[in-house]
């Protein structure tokens, strides 16, 4: 019995440095040769400052941008409170929720029906990407802001849909900060 | 339901089970103690390992001793994770957010977690855990606890294969291999593929962006994809980030997801090959993975169906797929991921023992979320945990046995081996711990309003799947949760923690006992009244035996929940 402990106590020390730190460090190391900017978190730099990540969402609420998806992540596209909104299909809270922003949109879009994703929440609230159906959706709006021809917007939003992975992984997207950022560009 | 949907599916499975036959023949080598081309790079850290821990590496074990040591070092490991936990604020070391020590009730829920290969998570861990909690304490229990889960399964096999012998193994061997020359290399090769699709890696403190319109946006990172590799492999599933898989950092890109789902379920299904190959019945591994392979398949089309359904209760919405739109329930679901990765990816992370999420299933419709919960109340046997899976299911092939011999009025024999009374009680043991203490907590829990209900984020049939799912979750040693569920409260991540420590070694207990027992058997020839276990009968009975228990047991319980909120919502009726 007394073996066994002890047993127990080396094989623990011995793994935790081989699993808990030798294991991760080394493939800190390892990654910041081969892939620095993933490794970083794929910040986006402007004038050599952080705006955000490509891979997350932030808030977007003027009329010149498109919107992303509603965020439950903390007070919205909180990015170290990561979450939904958890609410069950049989919550009034969620009906309400979601009934209040499509009847919101479909008025400022003479009625027409809204893609869904845009008045969900994502699972992690910092989902980056909107559907292809919900950009097209905003471009009415974001080029009568931006005193642009819809068309060319149109054109933006084609040029930023990602297709589904070799034509069958996950669903076509567009991100949303990538394609604000080429709407800035553009307006310049 | 597209066209594309059931392509996905259909790739998911086709490399699946082009990976399990060569990665089952490698485990069963590995195993065994043979030779493998890893060996002159590893096989010096194998003996090192042995050496360093004081591990007499030809010293075979009985049964009991074999536990005592599994026992001994999961106490021993929990202990240091429990004391990482408190002291992290004071030890500040890889701590970039000067985050403070976790309070006690939580340590210990989290420390119970992870040494259980469950990875409940009541905390959220970008604001509560440091880098070197995550890596030593978190992560470190993602490699042990698969390797635990590894050594009981193999234990296991041993039995039914020894014929009048007193040992199953050497418990520290078995996990040492299991960790050197599966768990690591993979999980290296595999963490980097994650970083090249976006997976962060770093130690820096939180990254501060000013966001194109003017707000500040703090981006948590850390160690992400080393953890993340062997969450997924191990079938642990404590996410990184509070939102598990969803989050893009823990999961960016479709890629990512496919070699997630393949990592849950590729070591488990490989299992049933070693299995067959350490048996010398390779028909027998093939049936049983028939078997996991059909009730995979039913619950993906159940909750893929249910997922595609619209919302009865909303207007003026988009709710069918288009082209360019999955459509369907979106809510808690990312795009990337749309209705088909969402409902698999669910599916897999509940038939296996991983809780990973990449959506969240409390907002998963009625019938989604049941099938979900379901698979958990099944015993995760379906591929299963890591290892887990493996002994799982040979205790239903027991049961199975068993049954079948009563049918036709002989002794049960499995693979040559007499099961006798001992075995089964063992065997029902296993079996019957599950339900009782999920169903007793649960109860307790949903009678007591101010301990129980005042965690509930859903009212109505709905709040009773919470915490139904919370005890499921934990008993099972999964790990995915009905999140809404506020489970950091004292009394809840007390009851959860020893809900896991039970469903796991107390479910771990019975197998070696079992293991030890059918080891020191004789073996007999198989006779005209032997029942064979290589047959697609034999695959239909074990189905049969799996869902028949699982539904006595549960049916009440659900239809008081999930089904009983389905029907209220296509009544018109919320809460």
């Amino acid at each position: 019995m007394h073996s066994v402990w002890k047993t127990s106590i080396r094989f623990t020390i011995v793994t935790t440095l081989l699993l808990g730190l030798a294991y991760p460090l080394a493939l800190t190391a390892i990654a910041h040769v081969l892939f620095p900017y993933q490794a970083d978190g794929s910040l986006i730099l402007k004038d050599g400052k952080v705006i955000g990540s490509a891979l997350l969402a932030q808030s977007f609420t003027s009329d010149q941008y498109f919107h992303p998806r509603p965020s439950a992540a903390g007070n919205g596209y909180d990015a170290t409170n990561s979450g939904g909104s958890n609410l069950a299909q049989s919550n009034k809270k969620l009906v309400d929720r979601i009934q209040g922003d499509i009847d919101k949109l479909a008025k400022a879009n003479g009625g027409k029906p809204v893609p869904i994703d845009l008045v969900t929440t994502s699972g992690s609230g910092l989902d980056p990407d909107i559907t292809p159906d919900a950009a097209y959706y905003q471009a009415a709006r974001v080029a009568a802001a931006r005193h642009l021809s819809e068309d060319t917007i149109n054109k933006l939003i084609a040029a930023h849909t990602t297709q589904r992975t070799l034509g069958l992984l996950g669903e076509p997207r567009v991100n949303v900060l990538e394609l604000n950022l080429d709407l800035d560009g553009l307006t310049k | 339901m597209t066209i594309n949907g059931w392509l996905q599916f259909a790739v998911f499975s086709i490399v699946l089970l082009a990976l399990v036959k060569p990665l089952g023949l490698y485990l069963a080598r590995v195993l065994e103690g043979g030779r493998t081309w890893l060996d002159p790079v590893l096989r010096p850290f194998e003996r090192l390992i042995y050496k360093l821990s004081g591990v007499k590496a030809d010293q075979e074990m009985n049964w009991r001793e074999y536990a005592f040591a599994l026992l001994g070092f999961s106490a021993v490991s929990l202990l240091l994770t429990y004391a990482l936990e408190r002291l992290q604020g004071a030890i500040q070391w890889l701590n970039p957010q000067h985050l403070a020590g976790v309070e006690q009730a939580l340590a210990w829920n989290t420390a119970a977690s992870f040494t259980t290969n469950t990875n409940w998570q009541s905390y959220t861990p970008e604001t509560t855990m440091s880098y070197l909690t995550q890596m030593a304490g978190l992560a470190y229990h993602n490699f042990t606890s698969a390797a635990v889960g590894i050594a009981v399964a193999v234990a296991l096999i041993r039995g039914v294969k020894r014929t009048e012998s007193g040992t199953i193994g050497n418990f520290w061997v078995d996990a040492t291999r299991s960790i050197l020359y599966v768990l690591l290399p993979a999980c290296v090769i595999f963490a980097l593929l994650l970083i090249w699709q976006g997976v962060p890696q770093n130690l820096h403190p939180y990254t501060q962006a000013a966001t194109l319109e003017a707000q500040t946006q703090t981006i948590a990172q850390g160690p992400v994809a080393s953890q993340e590799a062997i969450k997924m492999l191990g079938t642990n599933g404590g996410g990184f980030f509070n939102a598990n898989s969803a989050h893009p950092f823990e999961n960016p890109t479709p890629l990512t997801n496919l070699l997630e789902m393949l990592a849950i379920f590729v070591i488990p299904g490989a299992l049933t090959v070693t299995l067959g190959r350490l048996t010398g019945s390779p028909g027998h591994g093939w049936a049983v993975l028939a078997a996991m392979f059909v009730l995979f398949a039913v619950g993906f089309t159940t909750i893929y169906w249910s997922e595609s359904q619209p919302h009865p209760l909303i207007h003026g919405a988009v709710q069918a797929n288009t082209a360019t739109a999955p459509g369907g329930n979106m809510e808690g679901k990312e795009v990337r991921f749309g209705i088909t990765d969402s409902s698999l990816f669910a599916t897999i992370t509940t038939d296996a023992s991983c809780g990973a999420v990449n959506a969240m299933h409390d907002s998963f419709t009625p019938l989604g979320g049941m099938v979900v919960m379901t698979n958990i109340m099944l015993g995760e046997v379906v591929f299963g945990g890591v290892g887990a899976g493996l002994y799982g299911v040979l205790i239903f092939v027991v049961v199975s046995v068993f049954i079948a011999g009563l049918m036709v009025g002989r002794t049960p024999e499995y693979l040559g081996k007499k099961i006798e009374a001992y075995d089964v009680k063992m065997a029902m043991l296993y079996v019957l711990i599950f339900p009782l203490i999920i169903l007793a907590l649960t109860a307790a829990f949903v009678l007591s309003p101010n301990i129980g209900l005042s965690a509930l984020n859903n009212a109505g049939p709905h709040g009773l799947s919470e915490i139904l799912y919370a005890f499921t979750s934990a008993v099972g040693n999964n790990g995915s949760a009905f999140a809404g569920l506020s489970a950091n409260t004292w009394w809840y991540n007390v009851a959860l923690g020893f809900a896991m420590l039970a469903g796991r070694f107390l479910m771990i207990v019975p197998v070696l006992a079992l293991a030890g027992n059918l080891a020191q058997k004789k073996s007999i020839p198989p006779s005209p009244g032997t029942f064979p276990v290589n047959t697609p009968l034999f695959t239909v009975l074990l189905i049969s035996v799996i869902l028949i228990m699982g539904a006595l047991t549960f049916f009440p319980a659900l239809s008081l929940g999930p089904i009983l909120e389905h029907l209220l919502l296509h009544a018109g009726q919320l809460f």
